[in-house]
């Protein structure tokens, strides 16, 4: 055979296999698959890491699953298990193999179902039932609470519980349904929808269960159940599973919570301490308020008070007195004035009387002689007739006209 | 608040009326258009609130009835 004129490219082991690794990595159909299949040659060394391979009954597939993963699983390995893995396809360059580096591991069936979970969640998506639009505000303070879980379940206790002690004044209604099941869809539909029957209207739904498997779980996402939960009436809080879990009617609800004690929680954000509180401050308030509208009022009575004492009729009294005694002092004055006045005047009309008195005349030896008869003053003869009286300085005595003597 | 109508006795109030209540009573002795009188009345009718408040607080014990058929029973927890 003739040597070929152009030499084959000479690989090396370790080009060659970067090469393939390069080839089955860059694949992006490979990055994220799920494989069903039996687990035998399950190895887990001291480094922690998990080794085993897949097979079903035409082939096998090495799988590795790093110690992080591992310790997170709760599914225990061992040879025979049928399991569904997911992860990617890689190349371990130094054992020449393809193998699946694989990230999640659940039992068979599992895998199925999470396939119809994404499918569903795209369905009722495309349905607007997530919409953030959709979702209302839970209320503050609810004061009728509904619950649709298992009456026997721990779930409902821990709900209870928090309830309890973070809003004993509220009612709690329980609506009891079977949560895992063939039975358990068509039982929350009902229960959540006799609760939006109920008049009046709990104000908030919780809807709870706890911990479980995907398939434990599964009635949270029956398509029926995440429609009723995006079509009640009442806000509903959806606390299902472990932080960990999600479901679609997670997705529906107005508030998800990651476990039903988060629910309850949730559920009623102001809490009895705060009602406390809240009360605390309006009360003060309300003191500080009246105080200071007593002191206001004082201020206002201490500002009246002076106007009134400003305006007050003592004063005017007080006035009106010294105005009396003005008036009265000025009266006693001229009343002074006149008397001397008058005196005065009096003593020259008595002198003037004095000068005037006839009594002076009669001292002097004079008569006055009146007619008894008339008391006419008799001046002439002739008047001189009957009886008379002669009046002289210091006294007088009657007498009687007789016939004229030569 | 309805001021024509004579109040509701504080013991029949709800706790969410009588802290309604009881704000109100607030913003108007702040608002300060209320008589002195007035105030006066309003801080007792928000004394009493209070006191009602609390009481209501300190009693309350979280009722709990199960949804039976058309009815509503007590629910027995375990």
């Amino acid at each position: 055979m003739q040597p070929s004129l152009f030499a084959a490219v000479q690989w090396t082991v370790s080009t060659l296999t970067k090469y393939i690794r390069d080839v089955l990595e860059s694949d992006v159909r490979l990055e994220d698959i799920w494989v069903e299949g039996e687990v035998s040659n399950y190895s887990r060394p001291a480094s922690g890491h998990v080794y085993f391979t897949l097979k079903d009954a035409g082939a096998s597939l090495r799988c590795v699953m790093w110690r992080t993963t591992a310790v997170r699983l709760d599914l225990s390995l061992r040879d025979g298990v049928a399991v569904a893995a997911h992860g990617r396809i890689g190349v371990y360059e130094a054992g020449g193999q393809y193998q699946l580096y694989v990230d999640r591991l659940t039992p068979a069936g599992e895998g199925a179902l999470y396939q119809e979970f994404l499918r569903l969640k795209a369905e009722l998506e495309a349905e607007g039932l997530f919409a953030i639009e959709r979702k209302r505000p839970i209320p503050a303070i609810p004061r009728r609470i509904g619950i649709v879980t298992s009456a026997t379940g721990a779930a409902l206790k821990d709900v209870l519980n928090t309830l309890r002690r973070r809003l004993p004044m509220a009612e709690a209604f329980v609506a009891p349904s079977a949560v895992q099941g063939d039975e358990a869809p068509a039982q929350i539909i009902h229960a959540l929808n006799h609760l939006n029957a109920m008049r009046p209207r709990p104000d908030v739904i919780l809807l709870v269960r706890g911990g479980g498997s995907i398939e434990d779980l599964w009635a949270f996402n029956d398509p029926n159940v995440v429609r009723a939960v995006a079509a009640s009436e009442a806000p509903v809080v959806c606390g299902v599973g472990h932080e960990t879990d999600f479901t679609l009617s997670d997705f529906a609800a107005d508030l998800r919570a990651p476990t039903p004690t988060a629910a309850a929680e949730l559920a009623t954000q102001v809490s009895v301490y705060d009602l406390r509180e809240r009360l605390r401050t309006a009360a003060a308030q309300l003191g500080d308020l009246v105080t200071g509208s007593l002191e206001q009022g004082r201020d206002e009575l201490e500002t009246a008070v002076k106007e009134l004492r400003h305006y007050s009729p003592v004063r005017r009294i007080q006035s009106e007195r010294q105005g009396m005694d003005d008036v009265s002092r000025r009266l006693r004055f001229a009343i002074g004035q006149g008397l001397a006045l008058q005196g005065s005047e009096m003593a020259g009309w008595h002198q003037r009387l004095a000068a005037l008195s006839p009594l002076e005349v009669l001292a002097r030896g004079y008569a006055v002689v009146t007619r008894k008869s008339d008391g006419v003053v008799i001046r002439k003869v002739i008047q001189a007739t009957g009886a008379i009286h002669v009046r002289v300085s210091d006294g007088g005595f009657d007498a009687k006209v007789g016939p004229g003597a030569p | 608040m309805a001021k024509s109508t004579a109040p509701k006795p504080v013991e029949e109030l709800t706790y969410e009326n009588a802290l309604a209540e009881l704000k109100e009573i607030v913003n108007a002795l702040e608002a300060e258009t209320a008589s002195l009188e007035q105030a006066m009345s309003l801080f007792e009718r928000g004394q009493a609130l209070v006191k009602r408040c609390t009481q209501l607080l300190d009693k309350a014990e979280l009722k709990v009835k199960r949804l039976s058929g058309a009815d509503l029973v007590d629910f027995e927890e375990e």
